[in-house]
């Protein structure tokens, strides 16, 4: 039971009239990388957002180690170690990668009432973070706006871990990304999983989720397609589950068609 | 937690990356956003240097009237930075300075009280106009370029109004015989350093007038306000916690939030600290010339902005310095009085202005871009 770090039980969450998700489920152990596939609009951002505590489930539990907790804000569901990477990164690009990594969270020293930011343990342990990572940031104090996307990418990543999280939600890490930047990403979240992280992972990129997921759990149109573990099911039957898969497969046969036809 | 306390360990010393060395002095400072206005202001004094070097621009007293209008501007265009940092405009810093004026005024003279009580309640009303702004702008969501603008107008049309039903005038003179004794205004109106002007006068080294006293009595207060607040604001943006929410709120203030930044607060506080500094450039003015006018403060909203921005700041928000406005304050304040000393039409100021201004958000928009070009 308290084998899994964080589990959610039959999650629903109605706007209105519209089920935007219905009984979904997903259990994490301690370095466990869950994907979480699905085409557009299936309810992937709903469901990370009710994950992030956002929005409140209407309907199942959260149980984080073991624990039943109701998230009332963000800050809840990061005070209990769920942490939340989104898509535009917070990052602000004209501030340094050391500002932006402290931002809101600054080390501070000197006398009470009279606390400056220690910048310059900041920029140490800033550095320090990014190279562990592989990421050479020559001078820590220069602008975000300067780094890559995958640098970017890792650099929020390694801020959530660097503050505690526990459990990592992160929202289509790779789409912005080239081929070689989206590997940088997807190694670094390999490894932090390996540390003892449980990482959900968001995409629409079977290709991408596929190599470093330990179980699949794919959406369609709000509800759970089921959670398969990874040696019981192949990429193309992951593919094919998504609702483009079938829709491709179609495609592929129509094209044929009018190839054959044409020639 | 175990992570990272063995990161703190295995201390690195990343200070000993022999490829930040290549990063010149020179390159480092490119990267400051004052420094097109460090510049501005060394060929600004080079200039008057050799076309009123002889004039007695550059005597203590001609030196001491324009760091005097520098330092007026530079007050609120300080603040008026620190606001575009954090990614806010104030169009109603002028309007303030005129109602904050009223605010000393009216009480002192036709209500009788002391004037430290006066300058009490101007400072109050501050507080309070700056924070009807932010909340407004927080609430709203609604650029604070028109909810300023309307306090423009509410606020100046306000001061008018009022001042007329109370007093039927549109000036409050009389000030200057409660100066005396009064244990808050000094700090608004005293010379300071007049021992070592008294000094220099004594050595024949500055101009005397036909008594034997100076020409120049000592550092105006304006001064000494501008150069405390310019330290403390840049103190406040480089080593604090709050300085790094400035940045972080005019930045991107959806992400700045969710990492925990309070960014209605920061913006809320930024907007009290533009009414705060147009009430100290009112106080000042208010006590200096012993009377209060409706109309003061005009239009100085639109010159504390244009100094930010010749100062490095970025319209956007998110980047700039406190002390890059406060050399575009000098830059304006020094042409603003230098331009008497040359044999050009003083008219040709506002050109000059409107110019430095754009040549100031050109090369801004250039640095943006190279600050946050990819790799």
């Amino acid at each position: 039971m308290s084998d899994y770090l964080v589990q959610f039980n039959n999650i629903s969450k109605f706007f209105g009239k519209v089920i935007a998700l219905k009984d979904v489920t997903m259990k994490l152990k301690k370095g466990e990388i869950m994907c979480l596939l699905g085409d557009n609009g299936a309810g992937k951002s709903t469901l990370i957002k009710t994950l992030a505590g956002v929005h409140k489930p209407d309907e199942g539990e959260i149980i984080v180690e073991g624990k039943k907790t109701i998230f009332d804000s963000p800050k809840d569901a990061l005070d209990m170690g769920i942490a939340t990477v989104y898509q535009d990164l917070a990052l602000v690009s004209l501030m340094s990668v050391t500002r932006n990594f402290f931002m809101g969270r600054e080390p501070m020293k000197g006398f009470p009432l009279f606390k400056v930011f220690d910048i310059e343990k900041a920029n140490q342990i800033a550095a320090e973070r990014m190279g562990q990572i592989g990421i050479d940031v020559r001078d820590p104090s220069q602008a975000v706006g300067t780094m890559s996307g995958g640098e970017r990418q890792c650099l929020a990543i390694s801020r959530a871990i660097y503050f505690g999280a526990k459990v990592l939600i992160l929202d289509e890490p790779t789409s912005a990304l080239g081929v070689h930047q989206a590997s940088v990403v997807l190694k670094y979240i390999v490894k932090a999983a390996s540390q003892g992280l449980a990482v959900i992972l968001i995409t629409h990129n079977v290709h991408h989720a596929y190599p470093v997921g330990n179980s699949f759990t794919v959406l369609n149109r709000g509800k759970s397609l089921g959670t398969y573990e990874k040696k019981d099911i192949s990429r193309e039957k992951l593919l094919s589950m998504m609702a483009g898969g079938e829709e491709l497969n179609k495609l592929e046969v129509e094209l044929q068609e009018m190839n054959r036809s044409s020639s | 937690m175990s992570t990272k306390s063995k990161s703190i360990e295995k201390k690195t010393d990343f200070n000993q990356d022999e490829r930040l060395k290549k990063v010149s002095k020179l390159r480092l400072l490119l990267n400051r956003p004052e420094l097109g206005a460090l510049g501005g202001a060394i060929l600004v004094f080079i200039f008057f240097g050799i076309v009123a070097g002889d004039t007695g621009m550059f005597s203590a007293y001609g030196v001491l009237n324009f760091l005097d209008v520098s330092a007026n501007l530079g007050i609120i265009a300080i603040a008026a930075a620190m606001l575009m940092i954090g990614g806010e405009f104030d169009l109603s810093i002028g309007s303030m300075i005129g109602f904050a004026g009223i605010c000393i005024a009216i009480p002192a003279i036709y209500w009788g009280w002391p004037l430290w009580m006066s300058i009490i309640f101007a400072f109050s009303m501050a507080v309070l106009v700056g924070y009807f702004n932010g909340i407004l702008v927080v609430r709203t969501g609604l650029p604070s370029f028109i909810v300023t603008l309307a306090m423009l107008f509410i606020l100046r049309g306000a001061t008018l109004a009022i001042t007329r039903l109370i007093t039927g005038r549109t000036q409050v003179p009389g000030l200057r015989v409660l100066i005396e004794d009064d244990p808050l205004a000094w700090i608004f109106a005293t010379d300071t350093f007049k021992w070592f002007f008294s000094w220099l006068g004594s050595m024949n080294l500055i101009a005397l007038r036909t008594d034997g006293t100076p020409l120049a009595t000592g550092i105006p207060p304006s001064v000494i306000w501008f150069i405390a607040l310019a330290i403390i604001s840049t103190w406040i943006l480089m080593k604090t916690r709050y300085g790094n929410w400035i940045f972080a709120s005019g930045g991107d203030k959806i992400g700045a939030n969710n990492v925990g930044v309070p960014v209605g607060r920061v913006k809320i506080s930024l907007f009290i600290g533009t009414a705060v500094a147009a009430t100290i450039f009112a106080t000042i003015q208010v006590l200096d010339a012993g009377s209060a006018d409706t109309m003061r403060g005009t239009l100085k909203e639109l010159e504390a902005i244009a100094a930010a921005v010749v100062g490095g700041c970025l319209l956007t928000g998110g980047y700039g310095s406190a002390i890059g406005a406060a050399f575009g304050a000098l830059i304006f304040g020094t042409v603003s009085m230098g331009i008497f000393y040359t044999d050009v039409d003083t008219d040709w100021f506002k050109v000059f202005l409107g110019a430095m201004m754009l040549i100031a958000v050109i090369f801004n928009n250039y640095i943006r871009r190279k600050v946050t070009e990819s790799k």
